[in-house]
């Protein structure tokens, strides 16, 4: 292993910017003749647009113009759109209602965009938004998916505000399984809608040049290729190759960035309209929370059948979710594709059947966020199953262990479309009890009993899909894109490499696994490696970071570009040395002839090949080679998270006493990185079992608009974290055997959390689990009861 | 409105208008682009700077509160080219991944360690509390503080 290669904890390179204040985030960047935008939103969850008067704000100093739904389609823009077409059961597709760059005719969430006004400062564009006068005709809004369906048309064509019925299995095989089960565990459960909440608000800089016709967007954005395809295929301001979108640092993103948002477009269209100056808009806190795609937001109803001996048989679950009032980009396959296909976990449950409704409501649009999909199959999946113990009087971790599909089984085919390549779930699970002291647990429960606490314990085994994805897989499904990824090497005459990637880093560190990879592939020193992402003039098409996809995907790509390097470097050296390309054998930045101890380093070869005196007949000269991969399958981390908690029964308040994390990651480049990743989701899993949670009163005004009223997991809601990251079954999908870390914790945590509660104290309260839930849980026990 | 104020060392003075928050004053006409915005209801500490040497949220003061003090940024934190130990520590400690809440963690960081050289974890994580970080999971932002204390402190010790 080169010094700085795979698997070591190497220190990021990206951090000395950050450290010392000069990361450069979009708000950062400052143009010449640099105007502002200001959107005016909806105050209304439902509402018809009467009528709108500009002359107010536009005769307010320095107004450069005020644009509304009207000007959008006097253009010929188009709508945004959901780039994954879902059928229902009866092969109709989705039916995805109108998203407008600015509303026409109706309004569907507070916050929805009406209007941009666009000014010579920020303050004087706030000042003429508030003038702007929006006459609206209210309408009954409909917010929560218990009244969805009956409820007011979201968009007046769809009916029932259904947007698809969807799903997925064996109806029949589940039926006869439930038919001869020994029991049968119900449940039903609600998961909590998430703000994402990254800490950098969404911002851009729309640039339209006249002198060159083209148009540069500066933007937080986890996927700049997938924008710059997006707003020109579809939203058709401008044609791609005139259109350059930069991702400069970016400050979180965990899904919301993925998306493509009316704002940013409306910027770099509204830069045209003023004659072609820069237009910045960054997003106030209070507008993320109105108007970032929110996460989850699912009710479901599950059962699970088991034989006498604790054995599953077969699961059925039903799940609404809620869609909000526009299908955002991504929003169809969250609660489909990437949340039905995990129900079968870590077991070997033989048949499984599920059907989901997706519905509209008068809220803000709903999409991926960390885990997407997978965290609310882990949730139902894991807590079902310990419901299922507590009535079978089984050991939560023997029943598991019980139904693991054992790791000789593998590659396997589950009854919910995927094949897992790898695993060795028994080998998380033992290392996990370990790590904990399992079997001490009752002497911690009788001590903690001691000082008027319940203590409780929960496991949760997770599975995921990332390394997302295979493209005719996902097009067979009805991804409208493919999802391979993209990397160039180029080195230069002096030796150096620059990487450039199409994945985007915004906190995951691609700047050194990236590095570490080439170094340990090509023999150069980490210190000479630079890798280039987030700008479309630069990097190859790729289509950016998400899904836990740069190192699986991404890797891979870069992995084959040094492959390809090393191919020609070796063409090279059998020329200088006089040997057949065959001889040639490349080891630690070395070209040698094999069996002899002639050789020439890398750098001369390179060096050669931009010099070339003295080169092959025919070779072309230069050392720079691309490739893009498409991967084989999904990869399939998975592990065992166990939460201890103490509740203070008198408060309902929930302490994470204790928490382990064993992930089976397969190889891992750099683990540092790794566990950092893994301390990020686990925060995110604990705040949605313990405090986050999205309220929108009965007319669909947003309660939880801020920091004040959403509760976001500080660091002293949490406790450090005992992360192990066990020597995993390498992925099949990748040369390097690596299958992605980004997502796990959010994935693998709220069931933990929320077992460990429901062991406590015996019943299973919602997420999030708030004092004042847990408090009254308790109360509600029948052993309280009794006391009474 | 004009005002002066020494930032990171450096005598400054400006025109301002009297809303001007004093967190737009460093990043809009100083260009100090290290102290972030990400919230605007006081409770994120991604705006955290020293004014008079004591941390505060830069979004809560105007500018013209702060004409006449001493203000430091994340940008005038390393002294003479060498990093400041909570920088080094936070590096080290994987205590950052995008960065954007690190200026505000670290000299939210650099005051606590001013005021309490030793701190225990919790002290730690309860004087964070008005610090968000959404990447981390606070767990290495927490052990990179405490690194930074002990070698603070054998700074000191070195220095008797
Ligand atoms: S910007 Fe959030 S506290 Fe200052
Ligand atoms: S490192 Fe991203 S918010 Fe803290």
């Amino acid at each position: 292993m080169a010094e700085k290669g795979i698997g070591a904890r190497v220190p990021r390179k990206e951090d000395l910017r950050f450290i010392t204040g000069r990361g450069r985030y979009t708000d950062d960047i400052n143009q010449p003749g640099q105007a502002y935008a200001v959107f005016v939103r909806s105050p209304h969850a439902h509402a018809r647009i009467k009528r709108i008067d500009k002359a107010p704000a536009l005769a307010l100093p320095g107004v450069l113009a005020v644009l509304d739904g009207q000007d959008v389609a006097a253009d010929g823009l188009g709508n945004l759109i959901c780039g994954w077409l879902v059928k229902s059961k009866d092969g109709s597709p989705m039916k995805m209602g109108k998203h407008p760059l600015l509303a026409q005719e109706k309004v569907r969430y507070v916050g929805d965009r009406v209007a941009v006004v666009v000014a010579e400062t920020l303050a004087q564009a706030k000042d003429a938004a508030e003038a702007l006068v929006v006459e609206y005709e209210e309408l009954p809004a409909v917010v929560d998916l218990a009244g969805a369906h009956e409820g007011p048309l979201v968009h007046d064509e769809i009916p029932n505000n259904l947007c698809y019925d969807w799903e997925l299995g064996d109806k029949a095989a589940v039926d006869a399984a439930f038919a001869r089960a020994h029991h049968v565990t119900r449940t039903e459960l609600v998961n909590n809608r998430l703000v994402p909440n990254a800490m950098e608000p969404r911002a851009a800089i729309g640039h339209y040049d006249p002198g060159q016709d083209a148009f540069t967007l500066y933007l937080t954005s986890q996927n700049p290729h997938v924008h710059r395809l997006v707003i020109s295929a579809f939203v058709g301001i401008a044609p791609e190759h005139k259109l350059r979108v930069v991702a400069p640092d970016v400050g979180g993103g965990f899904g919301s960035k993925i998306f493509i948002y009316g704002e940013e477009c409306v910027v770099l269209w509204a830069s045209k309209k003023i004659g072609g100056r820069p237009v910045k808009w960054t997003a106030e806190r209070s507008e993320s929370f109105l108007t970032d795609a929110h996460g989850r937001d699912h009710v479901s109803r599950a059962e699970l059948a088991l034989d006498k001996d604790g054995n599953f048989l077969a699961l059925r679950v039903n799940t609404k979710a809620n869609l909000g009032g526009y299908m955002s980009t991504f929003s169809s396959c969250i609660p489909t594709y990437l949340y039905a296909t995990l129900l079968a976990g870590q077991y070997k449950t033989p048949a499984i059947y599920c059907d989901v409704q997706a519905y509209y409501t008068n809220t803000a649009p709903v999409d991926a966020y960390r885990g997407a999909g997978r965290p609310e199959a882990s949730f139902l999946l894991e807590t079902l199953i310990d419901q299922a113990a507590m009535e079978m009087r089984m050991d939560p971790a023997e029943i598991r262990r019980k139904n693991f599909i054992p790791k000789t089984a593998f590659p396997y085919q589950t009854p919910v479309a995927l094949v897992y390549d790898t695993g060795d779930y028994e080998a998380c699970l033992d290392e996990a009890l370990r790590l904990v002291d399992y079997a001490g647990f009752p002497a911690r429960r009788a001590q903690s009993e001691k000082n008027g606490k319940l203590r409780g314990i929960g496991i949760s085994c997770y599975i995921e899909a990332c390394g997302i994805a295979p493209s005719a897989v996902v097009g067979s499904l009805g991804a409208g894109v493919g999802l391979w990824e993209s990397a160039k090497v180029r080195f230069t005459h002096t030796g150096k490499v620059q990487v450039l990637t199409g994945t985007h880093t915004h906190g995951q560190g691609h700047e050194t696994t990236f590095s570490q990879l080439v170094a340990e592939k090509l023999g150069v020193p980490y210190e000479d490696v630079e890798v280039i992402h987030g700008d479309t003039e630069k990097t190859p098409v790729g289509m950016g970071t998400y899904g836990s996809r740069s190192l699986a995907v991404g890797g891979e790509a870069l992995v084959r570009a040094c492959d390809k390097i090393i191919a020609k470097g070796k063409k090279i050296a059998a020329h200088l040395l006089e040997a057949s390309e065959a001889d040639i054998e490349f080891r630690d930045g070395k070209f040698t002839v094999a069996g002899t101890d002639k050789s020439k380093t890398i750098g001369e070869i390179v060096f050669a090949a931009y010099v070339p005196h003295n080169y092959p007949a025919g070779l072309e000269p230069g050392m720079e080679e691309s490739a893009f991969f498409d991967p084989p399958n999904f990869t399939f981390p998975s592990g065992t998270y166990v939460c201890e908690v103490e509740v203070d029964p008198q408060t309902g308040e929930v302490d994470v006493v204790k928490f382990v994390a064993v992930d089976d990651f397969g190889n891992v480049i750099n683990p540092m990185i790794v566990e950092g990743q893994v301390h990020g989701g686990l925060v995110q899993g604990i705040g949605q079992a313990l405090l986050e949670g999205v309220r929108y009163d009965a007319g669909g005004q947003l309660l939880t608009g801020s920091y004040m009223d959403y509760c976001m997991p500080r660091a002293d809601d949490v406790p450090s974290f005992e992360v192990h990251t066990v020597r995993g079954t390498a992925c099949t999908s990748n040369s390097m055997g690596v299958k992605g870390c980004g997502e796990a914790g959010a994935i693998g945590a709220p069931a933990a959390v929320i077992n460990a509660i429901t062991n406590a104290i015996g019943v299973r309260v919602e997420m999030p689990a708030t004092p004042e839930r847990v408090w009254r849980a308790i109360q509600s026990r029948p052993m309280a009861k009794a006391a009474e | 409105m004009r005002i002066s104020m020494t930032v990171n060392g450096r005598a400054v003075s400006g025109e301002v208008e009297p809303r001007t928050l004093l967190v737009e004053f460093l990043r809009n006409q100083l260009g100090l682009t290290g102290t972030h915005v990400g919230c605007d209801t006081s409770q994120c500490g991604c705006c955290v700077v020293h004014v008079d040497g004591v941390s505060a949220k830069s979004c809560t003061m105007l500018a013209v509160q702060a004409d006449g003090c001493s203000v430091t940024t994340i940008e005038g934190l390393a002294q003479g080219g060498k990093l400041h130990p909570l920088q080094q520590a936070f590096h080290e400690h994987h205590g950052l991944q995008c960065g954007f809440c690190t200026p505000g963690m670290i000299m939210s960081a650099a005051d606590l360690l001013q005021r309490n050289p030793d701190p225990t974890e919790h002290e730690v994580r309860e004087w964070l509390e008005g610090n968000l970080c959404r990447c981390t999971g606070y767990h290495n932002i927490v052990k990179a503080i405490l690194a930074a204390a002990q070698t603070m402190r054998g700074m000191a010790k070195a220095a008797e």
